[in-house]
């Protein structure tokens, strides 16, 4: 059990999969526009990373070593394929606010990453637990940032208009604020770690 | 068809929607291998075959496979087991062929499967091309065109970007921002220039 809980709490600070491991980018940075975008962009993609963990430790014995990556894309894609359609039939304006980063989610190295260098080794439960964590970190670290560039570009918090008369700075709202939020947050982290040791 | 639609797609594809800079699609790359000039164009040249290629088979797969058999539901899983495959089919080739080359391209190939841009623009062609279930005219050779532009974008941004990090090994940076975080900051002060271009919309 304690062994569980530390694959969970790993992916949450210590591994953390957009600020340590700097995986998965692209979805990141395109909808961190704001909150309500990060928060369905990390859900959706939880979704996927646990299930294509659990399945992956579930077959790995059945998969053979030289087609094992197709065989993970094809699991994956089927959970993406899933969201996809779940997300379009529940939440069509998220869908439209998400576009083709939602498909994309194929590509993500987190998913990909977590499938090659833990599922295939481990056994149902720690990667259950795996999938869990990186999911829930994954999703975090978008709420974090999407926070920083939804107040900093419209001066609101999921919809809710924070400090009156705050002059709004539109470029946070564009795609170079992604860039230069995450490189200073990164900035930050690094900061943070030189200082400890 | 005509010759205004070309130049639209060529000018918001290289441009306006920048693939890296304004879309975020291979990132990861875009990161990752711009700390030379000389392995980042191996990469961009790579990465804009295999572009140009899968939009051209991903046209194909859609447009007599997936459309009249009602299958459109399956766009992602088909799409992205045409191009790890292509890609596993340039590779073997390659190397047969032509081993100097296959070293200059060394780990970027099996690399470009997972690069977002691919499946990227064959989705983002199926997108803007085919409208409810039907092929615009022409779609073919749009989705081909912006194939091309995508990749020329996608060439600028890296060889912007390796110049400017070539020219920075040699500065004294805070050690908090050095690789990760600075490339991030370069990256974010050149999309903010490429956002100029968006004055000119269509």
């Amino acid at each position: 059990m304690k062994t569980l809980i530390k694959e969970f709490t790993k992916g949450i600070i210590k591994e953390n999969p957009t600020f340590v491991l700097v995986l998965g980018l692209c979805p990141t940075l395109a909808v961190s526009v704001t909150v309500a975008n990060g928060i369905g962009m990390g859900i959706a993609a939880t979704f996927v990373l646990l299930g294509s963990s659990v399945i992956v430790s579930l077959i790995k014995d059945f998969i053979p070593g030289k087609i094992r990556i197709p065989c993970y894309i094809v699991i994956i894609a089927t959970f993406v394929t899933i969201a996809e359609m779940s997300m379009k039939a529940y939440s069509p304006v998220l869908d439209r606010a998400l576009g083709i980063y939602v498909p994309l989610i194929v590509v993500n190295c987190i998913v990909l990453g977590r499938a090659e260098a833990f599922a295939c080794k481990n056994n149902l439960a720690s990667s259950f637990f795996d999938g869990l964590g990186m999911g829930v970190g994954f999703t975090l670290a978008l709420i974090l940032i999407s926070a920083i560039r939804e107040f900093l570009g419209s001066g609101q918090l999921l919809g809710h208009t924070l400090i009156k008369g705050f002059e709004p700075i539109f470029v946070f709202g564009m795609p170079s604020g992604a860039l230069l939020v995450i490189g200073l947050l990164l900035g930050f982290f690094n900061f943070l770690k030189n200082r400890k040791t | 068809m005509n010759i205004q639609e070309f130049l639209t797609i060529f000018i918001s594809a290289v441009f306006i929607y920048n693939v890296i800079l304004s879309r975020f699609l291979g990132l990861c790359s875009f990161i990752a291998i711009s700390k030379e000039t000389k392995p980042a164009l191996a990469m961009s040249f790579a990465v804009m075959f295999v572009i140009v290629m899968s939009s051209i088979i991903t046209w194909f797969v859609y447009r007599f496979m997936l459309l009249p058999f009602n299958l459109t539901y399956l766009r992602t899983i088909s799409f992205i087991l045409v191009i790890a495959t292509f890609v596993q089919l340039v590779e073997m080739v390659i190397r047969k062929f032509s081993p100097q080359m296959y070293r200059a391209f060394g780990i970027y190939l099996p690399l470009i499967t997972v690069n977002c841009a691919v499946l990227g623009v064959a989705v983002l062609n199926i997108d803007m091309f085919f409208l409810n279930g039907k092929q615009v005219a022409g779609s073919f050779y749009y989705s081909l065109f912006q194939g091309i532009c995508v990749g020329l974008g996608y060439t600028l941004a890296m060889l912007l970007m390796s110049g400017i990090r070539e020219r920075l090994e040699l500065c004294n940076v805070p050690r908090a921002l050095k690789d990760f975080p600075l490339a991030f900051i370069i990256g974010g002060i050149l999309s903010l220039s490429f956002m100029g271009f968006s004055g000119f919309k269509f």
